[in-house]
């Protein structure tokens, strides 16, 4: 790869956009398919060089931190597998009708440019650039939802569209209110929204102009984290779009948008007079978390159960980051790693038990480790781990959320301690009925990949016992660096 | 600054929030697209004053594109699948027109003292109480999609919405043009999907009164 005359910024975006151009002329499911695992391994490797090779300065569109690169080189990797079980899923809805050549053509497309604009995000230095790039990945996500059209994946994807648009309104304006009050110490025009310059500079800005900008930034990015109370649009995306995009969506596009959030808290801690970003952040993730786990129980329907886990989780990270400090924010980096790769590995099973058992209704679905031991255990493992039990890699991030809570504030950790617990129980509930008992709905053999799903499962279970040293001091470096 | 200057900016933006204001008690809607079409009217002289003081002339562009794409291409779209799809009746309301027009004062005010009190410091006073006027647009746009239950309205009230957005862009001074022309194209994109979205649930119901798709949820049988 050493060979490619591009470096590694510019490729974690152009490759993905390459792909999609070739992906849009190409006819066929079997090469479309490889080809777009093949465009998401590149865009790894590219990652991964950029991850280990010396950060290039920071240009006025593209920067490469250590913040951003944690990011990337998870979504690439959440994306990458995320391909290779889609080939196999796509290539089922294909036999059975559910979309068309025409569609999946569409489908595989769209993959690769949402892939681009998540890329493009993070990596954006300028505040503007970075909001393109989120209503870039708003509008593809929409149209990926409704692309069954059946009535329910219709009003899910206009609901997501309506809340989505008002939250990257909101957002914008966020963002113009952030330039207004750069402008007067840093100067008129494209200096005002480079993220590097603000960050050096946002001492001086106005406080009051920084926390009403802040506010509008948090509910509007926050509504793309699916953040209560603004989360309709959050269960109904991933319950009616294809079980891919539910995965990319909780496994990435969800931390996107946290990522966005964490920038912004970043300029607010460097201004002195603004007011602490932490409190809102702690009450809204709070509020997610037992909002959510209390919705957990009486779900009906299996992708729908494990979205509003999505947004209990994000409520927990958005808690911790909102706590801050180095332990705080270690464990909500922790805890986002972790979490991204267990909800996409349990998406990965629970696409292959629906389209084997041909429905989504968790009654419908028992006795998964009788007629598909492989599946159904694998799924005990990702619930087991995304319920935080020990000793799999969430019960680490969450004992450190709990225990530093404790040190600091006991109070908090009495709700915090509370939805973890109602989570728990809500999922282990659901998970004796999918998974032990009489055997319900069809038994034929599935034709799965378990290649992504297990290596998700085993990172997550390996980072239970042993994490790395390297990747420890990393993440301590960017606690840091978060304040 | 020239005092008249500072004047008509003044007049445009407030006549923007008072437009907005028009949009909440539409009752029919071929008269909300006409309503919408005198906004981004509004919008495009309320950008081309700002152009002009500013000596921006980049900021033409977007006083351009409000002009031709949302002032006559985009409300001239949206008629026409309202005419195909005979949707012309009446509006279905949430909530009462009267309670809506509160609402919607409530609004103005709570922007007004928000932004007024906030800016208070260096930032010119064009720019405050254009950023101001924009909230209050933004807020009413979000009211619109609120209180209404049909399709078509619903997208009207957000593009108002979007519409406040740009004051606010064009209002702070010297902001790039990437945002803005991110912003048309973003529209753009907006009113594309939401066309392919309406002929799908066209497909699908006869009608685009969302509660239709209201029972179509899976989880609450």
């Amino acid at each position: 790869m050493t060979a490619l005359p591009l470096d590694s910024e510019s490729a974690v975006l152009l490759i993905p956009l390459g792909a999609a151009a070739l992906l849009v002329l190409l006819p066929g499911y079997w090469l479309a398919a490889r080809l777009n695992i093949l465009a998401s391994l590149l865009t790894l490797i590219a990652a991964l060089r950029l991850l280990v090779g010396t950060p290039p300065a920071p240009g006025p569109y593209l920067l490469v931190d250590d913040l951003n690169v944690v990011f990337i080189a998870l979504n690439t990797f959440v994306s990458f597998t995320t391909s290779i079980f889609s080939a196999s899923y796509v290539g089922h809805e294909l036999e059975i009708g559910r979309l068309t050549p025409r569609y999946l053509r569409f489908y595989h497309a769209m993959f690769q440019i949402l892939s681009f604009a998540m890329n493009l995000a993070l990596l954006a230095n300028n505040i503007g650039l970075m909001w393109v790039a989120i209503e870039l990945t708003a509008l593809i996500t929409v149209m990926m939802v409704g692309i069954y059209r059946t009535n329910e994946a219709l009003e899910a994807a206009w609901k997501y569209f309506i809340l989505g648009s008002v939250g990257i309104a909101l957002a914008l304006f966020g963002t113009i209110l952030v330039y207004v009050a750069a402008q007067p110490v840093i100067g008129e025009g494209a200096e005002s929204m480079i993220w590097t310059q603000l960050l050096t500079r946002a001492a001086a800005f106005d406080p009051a102009l920084l926390d009403l900008a802040f506010v509008f930034l948090l509910l509007g990015y926050g509504t793309k984290v699916g953040l209560a109370p603004l989360h309709a649009w959050l269960p109904d995306a991933h319950a009616e779009g294809p079980t891919p995009i539910s995965a990319v969506l909780s496994g990435l596009l969800l931390n996107v948008a946290l990522y966005a959030v964490l920038r912004f808290k970043m300029l607010m801690a460097a201004n002195a007079g603004a007011v602490a970003p932490g409190p809102l952040m702690v009450t809204l993730g709070l509020v997610s978390l037992l909002f959510a786990a209390f919705m957990l129980y009486r779900r009906r329907d299996i992708k729908r159960l494990f979205a509003y886990s999505s947004i209990e989780h994000m409520g927990i990270i958005v808690f911790a980051f909102g706590m801050g400090g180095p332990l705080a924010n270690f464990a909500g980096l922790l805890h986002m790693t972790m979490h991204s790769l267990t909800k996409s590995g349990i998406f990965f099973a629970v696409g292959h038990i629906a389209q084997v058992k041909g429905t989504q209704k968790i009654a419908d679905i028992g006795g998964l480790t009788e007629s598909h031991p492989w599946l159904g255990w694998s799924l005990i493992l990702g619930v087991v781990a995304i319920a935080g039990l020990p000793p799999l890699g969430i019960f680490m991030s969450e004992f450190l959320v709990v225990s530093s809570t404790f040190a600091r504030s006991p109070l908090l950790a009495i709700p915090l301690v509370l939805g973890l617990l109602l989570a728990v129980g809500a999922l282990l509930r659901s998970l004796n009925s999918l998974a032990f008992g009489a055997v319900k709905g069809s038994t034929a053999p599935v034709k799965a990949s378990y290649a992504p799903l297990f290596a998700h499962l085993g990172l997550v279970s390996v980072a239970g016992i042993y994490l790395p040293p390297q990747l420890v001091s990393w993440f301590q470096h960017v606690s840091i660096l978060l304040g | 600054m020239d005092r008249l200057d500072f004047d008509i900016a003044h007049l445009l933006a407030g006549g923007l929030v008072l437009v907005t204001f028009l949009l909440l008690y539409q009752d029919r809607l071929y008269a909300l697209l006409n309503v919408y079409a005198v906004h981004a009217l509004t919008l495009a002289a309320a950008v081309a004053w700002q152009a002009f003081i500013q000596g921006a002339s980049h900021l033409y562009v977007t006083a351009v594109l409000a002009l031709a794409f949302k002032a006559i291409v985009v409300p001239g779209a949206l008629r026409r699948i309202v005419a195909r799809l005979g949707i012309h009746r009446e509006i279905e309301t949430v909530v009462g027109i009267g309670m809506t027009m509160l609402a919607g004062m409530g609004l103005v005010a709570l922007s007004m003292v928000v932004m007024l009190r906030v800016t208070s410091g260096e930032a010119s006073p064009i720019a405050r109480e254009d950023l101001a006027f924009a909230l209050a647009v933004v807020l009413l746009g979000l009211l619109v999609m609120v209180t209404r239950r049909n399709a078509v309205s619903q997208i009207v009230g957000f593009m108002s919405l979007e519409n406040g957005l740009i004051l606010a862009a064009t209002g702070a001074k010297g902001m790039p043009l990437v945002v803005e022309i991110s912003v048309a194209f973003s529209i753009l994109i907006a009113v594309i999907v939401i066309g392919i979205f309406l002929f799908r649930i066209r497909e699908r119901f006869d009608t685009v009164d969302l509660q239709a798709l209201d029972q179509a949820r899976g989880d609450r049988l």
